[in-house]
């Protein structure tokens, strides 16, 4: 603690020093700033998927908030009278008429219009790449299991940012889009008819949608957003970002330059380059020309329209339903053809939460993790993963199951049995693959570490016999393919009560599916053989 | 998180990696092998290009002000671009140039600002790495025991364990309390209606004639040629002044002619149809879109939205797709004008299923 408050007039001070003073001794901000300022913050280029994700979403904030000084969320008829006129004359909805007016009356409306939506695209596809990220590296591992949900979580409301906010201006599209959330909450049973009811303010579309996806478009969701977002940085934070494995980086220390100057000039001068890009993309490409689409109307529609990328896998599991599933019992209709997808989806997500927990389980490590795995190190996670993917992507091709067959002259009978194949037997293969592939790469590593790599140099022995000079690697190159971890499938052992429970056997059957092939990293001894067998 | 981690070292050799973090946690059946490599340690620092050549590093920081020069330019080229572009005239040409100078001068502000800092840092900043020592993220045991502590203290000045009377009753309340907030949900949707009801009727009526969407004008049965389909509305309804699109929503209907040989109707609907004129509602029994596209060699209508595929020859029954039920026909017939009418409402709810629907 300092001691009396000093009184002599200090040498001058340069105004940042003395306005930094000025400020710390209000707000303690010094503290702070000793604390954060030199963090090392380790660097790869997959990191910067996270940052992207952020910084999208801080156009999103930015573009957003202007839209909402013109934007009016009221289905109330007008017809239009704006500057765009193949519309003059046409009843719409106000919504749809201020949308307008944002496209054609206000200058640069246009533009922040469509950086809005491009960032909007940007937002969710950057959280996608970087769950994905997480998930092969396995950086979901203790101590960060709460980050992937809450990443997870945020996936989720980027949907819903995302699909409340197309709904917003009330066009031909947004409008069917909602018909289409209409008719799935409708195949709910027992909650489904109340639900849409209560959901439309009465009858669909009525006048009410509108205002409420509103609310939650500009507040509800956005407030989630943002605290989430700010819990997942501080634990980012508290746990210190991963690194991968490399000399010198161990499980005790974070690798990297400080946060400031070097990570703040990155970091900050990497979000302006997003928001020039997301600019130039505004600037020159078109996206969700409404004024082509006109005013929602129940009755018209036109074939080929598809909604925004991210929405596609659902639209696409709709697809693949085969007919007929939908029953009348107990005098109660069952929509099968709704319940399935909705099922399907549900528990696809449910495996994606559980994952990191599962996988913890059947390992039994209770260790904190910080060295990022490499994929092939981790063959059964990479090979769920690809799976996984198999799944999404088959989904979401589904979504675009006309444009497949008038593009490739097929029939629609024919593109749908192949993608509904793709869904449930793609899956299989994609694991088999995945994991073939990453056990060859491991062994490939093991080869490099004993014998070296090629070097492309031949050379003619004594003996007339052409071969390839092998170059041993050195400590440090060596270092990023030996400094895995492997695992072995677990022993069943009876409890102390001499049992065996189903947990148990559940756990050593999942572990020896995960651990069953399995490469171990080159030890110190078998590089030394190797050695001498040259010699 | 509250320890002091001297953030900040300089990089030094390491110790071994392969001790995890917490010395007690179980690495379950992870294979630690003895004869594993040791960490080598960090390699030997590498020097850039501009740290050892003068005029490389002269000639980034030029190129580093030069972008944040041309983010100035593309700034002011922003704000001239809205006064240049204006889009006053009802010229859709115009808004696209205001748009896309805006846009390119925003562009070149953002992404001039955003590589200057970017090479400012990589090229020019001092390249420092630093090492922070990582430490168990659940503290101290000395923490821990403090913050068990906190809570055993708390939990015995307040009795929360041991006057489990009261602390039920609370449980209790704080369950009870949200209640009447899910109550006030309701009131989302008007009280004096029900949605079965709603969704049991529409706006078609014996007599109502049908008109031609959007134009409200009634058809006549001699104005459908065979092959011919027209998209229909109850007559009256381009006219209301509330709830257009909810009736809209269920009753737009699609009118085909085909050749009267061609359709192969069910006993107790030959009456519905007039001179191989067929009525059946557009609104898809799956979720909902408008059943738009009409294949006439085929009589097959296509849903867009989910490809659902109904045969118009065979009272609208689905041959692909995810829809289960026919599309509901509407009972037709020709009033002394020579309009077509129709016979009645729907004989069962339109548009997609829901759960009292049977
Ligand atoms: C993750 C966040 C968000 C996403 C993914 C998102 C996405 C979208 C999309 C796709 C649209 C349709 C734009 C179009 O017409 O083409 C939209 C409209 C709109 N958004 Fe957002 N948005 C987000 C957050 C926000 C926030 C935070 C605000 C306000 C503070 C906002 C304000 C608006 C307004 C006023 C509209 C209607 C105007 C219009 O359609 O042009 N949005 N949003
Ligand atoms: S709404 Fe017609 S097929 Fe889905």
């Amino acid at each position: 603690m300092s001691t009396a408050p000093s009184t002599q007039v200090t040498p001058k001070r340069s105004f940042t020093a003395s306005a930094s003073v000025y400020v710390n001794e209000r707000t303690s901000l010094a503290g702070f700033v000793k604390e954060l300022g030199r963090k090392a913050f380790p660097d790869h280029w997959s990191f910067l998927l996270g940052e992207i994700a952020l910084f999208s979403f801080v156009v999103i904030l930015i573009s957003g908030t202007f839209l909402t000084f013109f934007f009016q969320a009221s289905m109330a008829e007008v017809h239009y009278d704006g500057s765009y006129v193949p519309l003059k004359g046409v009843e719409m909805s106000v919504a749809m008429a201020s949308t307008l007016d944002i496209s054609f009356d206000i200058r640069g409306g246009l533009f922040v219009r469509q950086m809005h939506h491009w960032a909007a695209l940007l937002f969710v596809a950057a959280i996608g790449l970087h769950m994905l990220r997480i998930f092969f590296t396995g950086a979901f591992r203790k101590p960060r299991e709460f980050n992937w949900l809450i990443g997870f979580t945020l996936f989720i409301l980027a949907m819903g940012e995302g699909f409340t906010g197309y709904s917003l201006p009330d066009d031909l599209l947004s409008g069917n889009g909602l018909r289409i959330i209409d008719g799935l909450i409708k195949g709910i049973p027992v909650i489904g008819t109340w639900t849409s009811f209560l959901l439309f303010g009465g009858e669909f579309p009525g006048t009410a949608i509108v205002g409420r996806l509103y609310t939650l478009h500009i507040l509800l969701l956005p407030a989630i957003v943002v605290a989430l977002i700010a819990i997942h940085l501080v634990l980012v934070v508290v746990h210190k970002h991963t690194q991968y494995a490399a000399p010198g980086k161990t499980q005790q220390n974070a690798v990297g330059p400080p946060i400031l100057p070097i990570y703040a000039a990155k970091a900050g001068g990497f979000f302006f380059i997003i928001f020039g890009v997301l600019a130039l993309i505004a600037s020159l490409f078109t996206i969700n020309p409404i004024w082509n689409y006109g005013p929602y109307d129940p009755s018209p529609v036109s074939a080929g329209t598809q909604p925004d990328w991210y929405i596609g896998f659902a639209d696409g599991a709709l697809r693949l339903i085969p007919p007929g599933w939908e029953f009348v019992w107990l005098d109660r209709t069952w929509s099968f053809n709704i319940l399935v997808p909705l099922i399907a989806i549900g528990i696809f997500i449910l495996l994606v939460v559980a994952y990191p927990f599962i996988e913890a389980w059947v390992k039994g490590d209770h260790r904190e993790h910080h060295i990022a795995d490499r994929p092939r190190n981790a063959p059964t996670r990479t090979a769920i993963g690809a799976a996984g993917v198999t799944f999404y992507a088959g989904l979401w091709a589904a979504a675009s199951s006309d444009i497949l067959a008038t593009h490739f002259s097929l029939t629609m009978e024919g593109v749908i049995h192949a993608l509904q194949a793709m869904v449930i037997i793609g899956p299989f293969v994609a694991y088999f693959i995945a994991k073939r592939v990453c056990i060859a790469l491991q062994k490939k590593d093991r080869e490099v570490v004993l014998h070296g790599y090629e070097s492309g140099r031949i050379v003619k022995l004594p003996g007339g016999e052409f071969i390839e000079v092998h170059q041993p690697l050195d400590e440090y190159d060596r270092w990023k393919l030996v400094s895995y971890e492997s695992y072995e499938p677990l022993m069943i052992r009876p409890n102390a009560r001499g049992k065996i429970t189903v947990g148990q056997r559940l756990r050593a059957g999942m572990s020896r599916w995960f651990f069953e092939d399995r490469i171990a990293p080159v030890t110190k001894g078998e590089l030394e053989a190797s050695h001498s067998a040259h010699h | 998180m509250a320890q002091d981690d001297h953030s900040g070292t300089e990089l030094a050799a390491a110790d071994s990696s392969h001790e995890a973090l917490a010395p007690t946690a179980s690495p379950g059946t992870a294979l630690i092998s003895s004869d594993a490599f040791e960490n080598p340690g960090f390699p030997p620092h590498r020097p850039r290009v501009t740290d050892e050549d003068p005029k490389k590093e002269k000639r980034a920081q030029r190129t580093v002000y030069t972008l944040f020069y041309l983010s100035i330019l593309g700034s002011v080229w922003a704000v001239a671009a809205y006064m240049l572009f204006p889009i006053e005239s009802n010229d859709v040409g115009a808004v696209r140039l205001n748009n896309m100078f805006i846009g390119l001068g925003a562009t070149l502000a953002l992404l001039g600002l955003g590589f200057g800092i970017v090479h400012w840092g990589k090229a020019i900043m001092d390249d420092v790495e630093l090492a922070d020592e990582r430490h168990p993220i659940g503290g101290s045991p000395e923490t821990q025991a403090a913050a068990a502590k906190v809570f055993s203290d708390s939990d015995k000045e307040s009795g929360f364990t041991r006057r489990s009377v009261i602390r039920n009753s609370l449980i209790g309340a704080l369950i009870a309390f949200p209640l009447p907030a899910l109550v006030l949900f309701r009131g989302f949707a008007p009280q004096d209606q029900l949605p079965v009801e709603l969704l049991s009727h529409t706006m078609w009526a014996k007599g109502t004639r049908l008109a031609l969407d959007p134009s409200g004008v009634p058809i006549k049965a001699a104005d459908v040629t065979i092959g011919s389909a027209f998209h229909i509305i109850p007559e009256g309804l381009a006219e209301l002044e509330h709830g257009k699109l909810e009736e809209k929503a269920k009753a737009a209907v699609l009118l085909m002619r085909l050749e009267p040989s061609e359709l192969n109707q069910a006993p107790d609907r030959e009456s519905w149809s007039y001179d191989g004129i067929v009525a059946y509602s557009k609104i898809c029994t799956h979720v909902g879109c408008p059943v738009a596209l009409y294949e006439q060699h085929t009589h097959h209508l296509l849903c867009p939205c989910h490809q659902s595929q109904f045969d118009v020859a065979n009272h609208c029954e689905v041959i692909f797709g995810p829809a289960k039920r026919p599309l509901p026909q509407l009972p037709i017939a020709v009033d002394d004008e020579g309009y077509l009418i129709a016979q009645s409402d729907f004989t069962e709810p339109v548009g997609p299923s829901f759960w009292e629907r049977s």
